[in-house]
């Protein structure tokens, strides 16, 4: 006979520390993004442009991005589990939730890599 | 003996308004609410980056949006919710680490993470909004 533990897919655990590093890292961002800011103090257009055109900027403002995606689904799944007790309407809301991260992840990159 | 009778049963009621919630307990709901309303309001933010980054017609258009009354209010709010976010997020990570889990602390922390985000909002939102 086979013996069998339940324990899980552990991905609960996995998802706690998604959310808490990511968390790290949208913590972080603003406090380089306001020092940045404060710098150059952009005023117009180009100044507002230029502070975005830096690679380094381009880079750290990516990881802000991917880190809100992933932050953002787990908080939202949570909620979702948490509130709607229809399977068929909490795999829909899910998969909305899905597509529109990604969909901002996609429209992230084309705004700071575009020209 | 009727007096050995397992005890009648009572019913339970609790009050689940967030104002009468522990202080921890509302800042954590406001966690959640924040953490939704900034969600819901993601595609417009990144429309505001994308029309800010687009070009210097658009950059222009956008500052009139953002100086209408109704765009101010909404900013506000989502200001409100960011920093909230943002404050509570803190405070959520160093009870992570087992810091500030005593309830005295947890209290204290709690109204510091619900006046701080309020002052910081309205001292960000003059600056930027008005």
């Amino acid at each position: 006979m086979v013996t069998r533990v339940v324990v899980g897919a552990h991905y609960g655990l996995r998802d706690w520390l998604v959310q808490r590093v990511s968390a790290v890292v949208l913590a972080v961002y603003p406090v380089v993004f306001l020092i940045t800011f404060a710098a150059a103090r952009p005023a117009d257009y180009a100044s507002w442009k230029a502070l975005f055109s830096q690679g380094w900027m381009r880079i750290a403002t990516l990881l802000f991005f991917v880190s809100l995606l992933l932050h953002a689904w787990v908080g939202m799944r949570d909620i979702i589990m948490d509130y709607i007790k229809s399977a068929a309407l909490r795999l829909a809301l899910e998969v909305l939730v899905i597509l529109v991260l990604v969909a901002c992840a996609g429209w992230a990159f084309e705004i700071l890599w575009r020209r | 003996m009727s007096d050995a009778s397992p005890k009648k049963k009572r019913p339970l009621w609790y009050n689940l308004s967030p104002l009468n919630l522990p202080l921890p307990g509302l800042v954590s709901i406001l966690h959640r609410i924040s953490g939704a309303l900034l969600f819901v309001f993601l595609l417009w933010l990144l429309y505001l980056l994308d029309a800010s980054l687009a070009s210097a017609e658009r950059f222009e258009a956008l500052k009139r949006v953002v100086a209408q009354p109704i765009a101010k209010v909404v900013l506000l709010a989502l200001l409100w919710a960011y920093l909230h976010h943002y404050c509570a997020g803190i405070r959520f990570l160093l009870l992570d680490i087992d810091v500030g889990g005593d309830l005295a602390t947890a209290r204290a922390t709690s109204i510091v993470v619900i006046a701080l985000s309020l002052v910081l909002t309205a001292v960000i939102g003059w600056q930027l909004l008005w």
